[in-house]
């Protein structure tokens, strides 16, 4: 009943430092209809595993609806629909036998607006681990807390008033909260939809410094609305347009280089 | 950037044995808790589909009447014995057309009969009452009097129960020929019967209704030879003594053919005879006794008789009373929010119409009516039981109501409507008369009807201010006394006999019609009317 | 002279006098608003665009003015003149009728006046009743000839007054809307008035009763007979009230809040569209019909399930009371009536939670339940509990179902089987029939009309400030 951290972590396939393998997700042939309306044309795309992989483009061009495809977040919309594979660790996440809870509990998210439960801090990190089981007893629910917490950069803010409400801290530790919320049920991915733009430019380099640091880890993919951050942190950059992947490559590449013309007018500040 | 296609083999890093297993409780934990949603709403259907269910299987039975016809002629000097020809005096003269009647019924049933307490037996077939249009229609048309005419009259309640299949459970069963027959029909006879068999089977029903009933209920019996009907008293083998009720006064013949009607409960145990159920029986036979639709449920008033009594005074006093509700709560409710909404500036004063109002629609409704008794009546002085009262306490009712559904519909309209008549030079009233009123028309009226509907289904607070008065008179108008339809419900729901329950369903039936109809309505406009801005 | 005289306030009397000044009003409106618009064209020298308002405006601040004062006189006239009317003839009627007790003295007027309505009504035989007949017809024509005429004098100075204002810089229109606005104001201020009204009347009503009975007695007292004016303690009704609530509450919660719950987390919106107006109809049943239903169909299963609990071997006999009318019956049957309130009120509050809190239960892989369990419930508590507390009110107040379902023995037993009496019962019980305002009986009704505005208000006033601030936190 028991399913302990040792358990479920070690039977991740265990990587091997080749190019090929350090592919963590592989998209093939992604559409996405919101009713009639398609919000995505045919995206192939695969994520590097421990690396920043930042989608960049106008409002509107699908790419927060492309990222929530990972973790099957658009299942509680009622009216969207998504057709192609995507595979993570080579198996299709959008498979029958694959259970969205449980991709969920290895694609981890964090949303624009830090949306941490009404409970306390310790509470609303501890919730993950609890619902899936990934601590035995007080004290190991209190080192997961910990380390995710620490891992997040927030413990040293937090470590005296765990069980305030996770709503009294500042927005930016709000949002540290929420990754390490995310981080809390031992993701493998972690899905960042702008995480940054309801933050001050403060918060905002201690976020992106969080983020450089988890890389380590984690496989990261973030939505960005700016080109500045998507440069900063990330080592390769997709930019999407009207629902359509226009171009994706090592990060340098995209922003000194761009292939096509499109992504040329995006970065040089023509439109978006 | 294709990567090379996975193997299936890898598919299994979804989980780990201990995992998959917790995973599977938190799935039936999800499943037993979408059960219990299911569930809840699966039970409050239920409740509702019963409660719909058991006033319509109630009320079927009031929707049909019996009445027993009669074929005679309008004798003069029982009917108009001052031969005035006065409407007024023939339409009193209850007395008389009802002698006509029982003397008719006597003639046919019991002739010559001078035992008073036999011939009651035989007028309680019908209430006196029950006379009263056929007086009306008399005293309308005078030259039919002294002329043979054809009535109906309403059977009395018990009766027309007793025909529905109340009253007692029975069996009927056939019983085949008898062979032989002694005795006479003043003291009795014996009666043998031909069919073993069917001996049994009346043998064994009263059998079974025997072992159902408690105390000391004796089952009866009565058996129908041929024209005249007898109770049993005793069986014994194929023999059986039974003593005459009624019909034809002959003995019956050898060769007769035999049927019986068994009974559960014993006479002294239920409100109709046996003499009265073989009469019932012989004028069914006749074709006397019909079940026609129920007309009177609908176009007479209250009676202390349930077949007499209908719903029209009641639902004429709902009318005017709604009348006066809708006079006083609509306009002052779309005032009111027309100025908490555009105009009022926030202030505490505001504040506290807002909090004042929203607890007014929270307020339980009794309450109005002590307020009404206590204002409207103890100190304005205003007469009781009549449907103005009636109107102000419900229009102070349902004002919240109305002004909380106006209120949203002029919120529902954008503020750029505001704007583009004040950009014209409107003034603000303009603006306000001109064009967010009427584009919140449609849903200022459907909150409207919906409120009234709420006030024509309220009961208690007409209760406290003497609206339960016995009115058997249409009101003429709204200081007329009158009672309302949910309010006559409740009256005919405390009524001791049982045929006062088919007739309260029906006029229950006759109230949701009502609401039914009103919120049709509110529907069909806002389908017809409703903007998405 | 003096005949004559007479004869002019009797037919005064006689007249349907209501709609002919409705007549007379509507018409001195069409003239003074003619009036007004035609000085205003004769003012602007037939160049309406000098004048500072159109002038129909002109028109409607003049029948404004005329109108407004006469209106007033009548409202106050309708609402007071029978009272004067009837005052006065108390006072003029003799000594020994005087001295019969407000309750029949007013049964006697209230013959006189009926008697008064009928024009051709014959002599009654009986002088001083005919006297007073005709001094009632008398006195009530004068008041009509003073009300008019007062009427008519304020609708005269109106207009005059109205007509001396207007010139071409006159703010006609301005005038007009603050007349309308004034009269919006009023509309809102009605609302104000009722409450006012309804804590008057309680208030003093129950003072009155207080007066006669202490209020320790009354609360505190376990005792009611109150049909015989005997006793007044409150308790058992309080229990009964409180008692069918609870069994009510033990229906409408769980059934309405998992029915909002489902309809809100889990139904397609398909499902939805069909069982939420289902579920409303549940709300939209007259109470009346829903106590014909307690009585006859759930009051004796509820006894026949009693009994058979009575029955059982290992039971003690007569454990339950199993009363034609019980507790359980009404309480059943209110819980299904307020299932819609807690179900619609609960699916508001449950929408009003933020979707980002569900996708951040969903992002680290919670289930559904997970989530509503976890995550919505807890954030949506206030709002839930702001509907349960106006469910509560709403059983406390109901009326119909107890009256016809719950009985009217005040006891105080915990078992549900028994017949139990409420407030509301007990209000209904004292004031339906001929109703005397002095006795303690009567009064009663007030205290406990009183005791039950303050409960629900207070239950009400909570719940209203709870969802105002949960509105505002997400909002």
């Amino acid at each position: 009943m028991d399913g302990n951290v040792e358990d479920f972590t070690e039977t991740r396939p265990k990587q091997a430092h080749t190019m090929s393998e350090m592919i963590k997700v592989d998209c093939r042939n992604i559409d996405v209809f919101y009713g009639d309306k398609q919000a995505i044309y045919d995206i192939s795309l695969a994520i590097q595993d421990r690396a920043v992989t930042s989608f960049i483009g106008p409002s509107g061009c699908g790419k927060s609806t492309f990222l929530r495809c990972i973790n099957r977040m658009n299942d509680t919309i009622e009216t969207a629909k998504v057709s192609g594979q995507i595979y993570m660790d080579g198996a299709d996440i959008n498979d029958h036998s694959i259970d969205p809870v449980l991709l969920r509990s290895r694609v981890g998210m964090v949303f624009q607006k830090p949306n941490p439960f009404p409970k306390s801090i310790y509470d609303n990190i501890a919730y993950g681990p609890r619902i899936h089981g990934l601590a035995s007893g007080k004290q190991e629910l209190d080192e997961v807390v910990e380390s995710a917490l620490r891992k997040a950069g927030l413990w040293d803010e937090v470590k005296d008033r765990l069980q305030a409400p996770g709503t009294s801290l500042s927005g930016g530790q709000q949002q540290r909260l929420c990754i390490a919320r995310a981080i809390a049920v031992s993701p493998e991915v972690i899905l960042m939809d702008e995480p940054c733009s309801a933050l001050d430019p403060i918060a905002t380099a201690r976020i992106e410094e969080l983020i450089d640091e988890l890389r380590e880890r984690y496989c990261i993919v973030i939505v960005t609305h700016s080109m500045q951050q998507a440069a900063r942190v990330s080592q390769r950059t997709a930019f999407f347009h009207l629902g359509k992947l226009i171009e994706y490559g090592d990060t340098e590449q995209i922003f000194t280089n761009p292939v096509d013309s499109k992504t040329q007018d995006y970065i040089t500040g023509r439109y978006g | 950037m294709n990567s090379p296609a996975p193997s299936p083999s890898e598919k299994g890093s979804f989980g780990s044995a201990a995992a998959m297993k917790r995973l599977k409780q938190r799935h039936r934990a999800e499943m037993r808790f979408k059960l219990y949603g299911q569930l809840a709403i699966g039970i409050a259907i239920v409740a509702l589909v019963t409660l719909l269910i058991s006033i319509f299987g109630q009320a079927s039975s009031a929707f049909s009447r019996n009445v027993l016809t009669f074929d005679v002629r309008l004798d003069a000097e029982q009917v108009d014995p001052s031969g005035e020809r006065d409407p007024e005096a023939i339409a009193r003269n209850v007395s008389g057309f009802n002698l006509l009647l029982q003397d008719n019924l006597a003639e046919d049933f019991l002739p010559g009969e001078t035992d008073r307490a036999r011939l009651r037996e035989l007028y309680g077939m019908f209430t006196r009452l029950a006379v009263l249009p056929i007086a009306r229609k008399t005293a309308e048309n005078p030259e039919i009097i002294g002329t043979g005419q054809e009535f109906r009259v309403a059977l009395a309640d018990d009766i027309d129960l007793y025909l529905k299949g109340g009253v007692s459970e029975r069996k009927s069963l056939k019983l085949g020929e008898i062979q032989d027959v002694t005795g006479t029909l003043d003291d009795g006879i014996d009666v043998t019967f031909a069919d073993m068999k069917a001996v049994e089977d009346l043998r064994s029903a009263l059998e079974t209704f025997r072992e159902r009933s408690e105390g000391d209920n004796q089952p009866a019996a009565l058996i129908q030879l041929g024209e005249t009907w007898f109770r049993l008293q005793d069986i014994d083998g194929r023999t059986a003594s039974l003593t005459y009720l009624a019909g034809a006064s002959t003995m019956p013949a050898a060769g007769t053919n035999a049927s019986t009607l068994v009974l559960e409960q014993s006479e002294e145990n239920r409100t109709v005879s046996d003499r009265q159920i073989a009469w019932t029986m012989l004028l069914k036979e006749d074709g006397r006794v019909k079940s026609v639709f129920n007309t009177s449920l609908f176009s007479h008033s209250d009676s202390t008789y349930p077949e007499l009594a209908g719903t029209a005074a009641a639902v004429v006093g709902s009318l005017w009373t709604m009348l006066v509700t809708a006079l006083l709560a609509i306009p002052v409710g779309i005032f009111a929010a027309v100025y908490l909404e555009e105009f009022a500036t926030k202030n505490r004063m505001t504040d506290l119409i807002e909090v004042n109002i929203n607890n007014l629609a929270a307020v339980p409704s009794i309450v109005f009516g002590l307020l009404g008794a206590a204002v409207f009546i103890n100190f304005l002085g205003l007469p009781r039981s009549v449907p103005l009262v009636g109107g102000l306490v419900l229009g102070l009712l349902v004002l919240p109501t109305v002004i909380i559904a106006s209120r949203a519909a002029l919120k529902a309209v954008p503020p750029s409507i505001r704007d583009a008549a004040l950009g014209v030079g409107a003034s603000q009233t303009q603006a306000v008369f001109h064009h967010v009123v009427p584009l919140a028309a449609p849903g200022i009226l459907t909150g409207s009807i919906i409120g009234m509907a709420r006030a024509l289904g309220e009961t208690a607070p007409l209760l406290l201010i003497g609206m339960v008065a016995f009115v058997a008179e249409v009101p003429d108008g709204p200081t007329d006394e009158s009672t309302v339809l949910p309010v006559l419900i409740y009256k005919w729901s405390t009524g001791a006999e049982r045929a006062w329950e088919p007739q309260t369903a029906a006029a229950i039936i006759v109230l949701l019609v009502f609401l039914v109809l009103m919120n049709l309505i509110a529907i069909i406009l806002r389908r017809r009317f409703e903007r998405r801005w | 002279m003096d005949y004559q005289c007479g004869r002019m306030l009797e037919t005064f009397g006689h007249l349907p006098v209501a709609w002919l000044l409705f007549a007379v009003l509507a018409v001195a409106g069409f003239v003074s608003f003619f009036a007004g618009r035609t000085q205003a064209v004769t003012v602007g020298h037939g160049q309406t665009e000098r004048l500072n308002s159109q002038p129909n405006y002109h028109g409607y601040f003049v029948a404004m003015a005329t109108i407004g004062p006469a209106a007033v006189i009548l409202v106050l006239y309708a609402l007071f003149g029978d009272s004067i009317v009837r005052a006065q003839l108390a006072s003029e009627l003799p000594q020994r009728i005087r001295d019969l007790g407000s309750l029949e003295l007013g049964q006697y007027i209230d013959r006189i006046s009926e008697q008064a309505a009928r024009r051709d009504a014959a002599s009654t035989g009986n002088a001083l009743f005919d006297a007073a007949t005709s001094r009632y017809t008398d006195l009530l024509g004068l008041s009509r000839i003073i009300a008019v005429l007062a009427a008519l004098a304020a609708a005269g100075l109106g207009f005059f007054f109205a007509r001396r204002q207007l010139s071409v810089h006159f703010r006609a229109r301005s005038r007009v809307e603050d007349g309308i606005k004034f009269m919006l104001f009023l509309c809102a201020g009605i609302a104000v008035l009722t409450t006012i009204g309804i804590v008057a009347s309680l208030f003093f009503e129950a003072m009155r009763f207080f007066s006669r009975v202490s209020v320790f007695s009354f609360i505190f007292g376990t005792e009611w007979n109150a049909q015989t004016g005997a006793d007044f303690g409150a308790i058992p009704l309080f229990f009964g009230t409180f008692m069918i609530a609870f069994l009510a509450m033990l229906v409408a919660a769980p059934i309405g809040l998992l029915s909002a719950i489902y309809l809100s987390e889990y139904a397609s919106p398909r499902f939805r569209g069909v069982v939420k107006p289902i579920l409303e109809l549940l709300a939209g049943i007259p109470t009346v019909v829903y106590g014909f239903f307690a009585l006859q169909f759930v009051a004796p299963i509820v006894r026949a399930g009693a009994n058979w609990v009575n029955g059982l071997p290992f039971v003690p006999d007569g454990l339950l009371a199993a009363q034609p009318t019980s507790a359980l019956a009404a309480g059943i049957v209110m819980g299904i009536m307020i299932i819609p309130f807690v179900s619609s009120l609960s699916d508001d509050v449950i929408n009003a939670v933020p979707q980002t809190l569900r996708d951040g239960a969903y992002a680290i892989g919670a289930t559904k339940s997970e989530t509503v369990k976890q995550v919505v419930m807890p954030a949506a508590l206030p709002g839930v509990i702001a509907a349960l507390l106006l469910a509560v009110s709403r059983a406390i107040g109901e009326t119909m179902i107890v009256v016809m379902a719950a009985g009217q023995r005040a006891q105080i037993t915990p078992d549900p089987t028994a017949d139990l009496t409420t407030i509301t019962v007990q209000i209904v019980a004292l004031l339906t029939g001929d109703t005397e305002f002095d006795s303690a009986k009567t009064l009663s009704a007030f205290a406990l009309g009183f005791v039950l505005f303050i409960v629900t208000l207070i239950f009400n006033l909570i719940a209203l400030r709870v969802v105002q601030r949960y509105r505002e936190k997400y909002e």
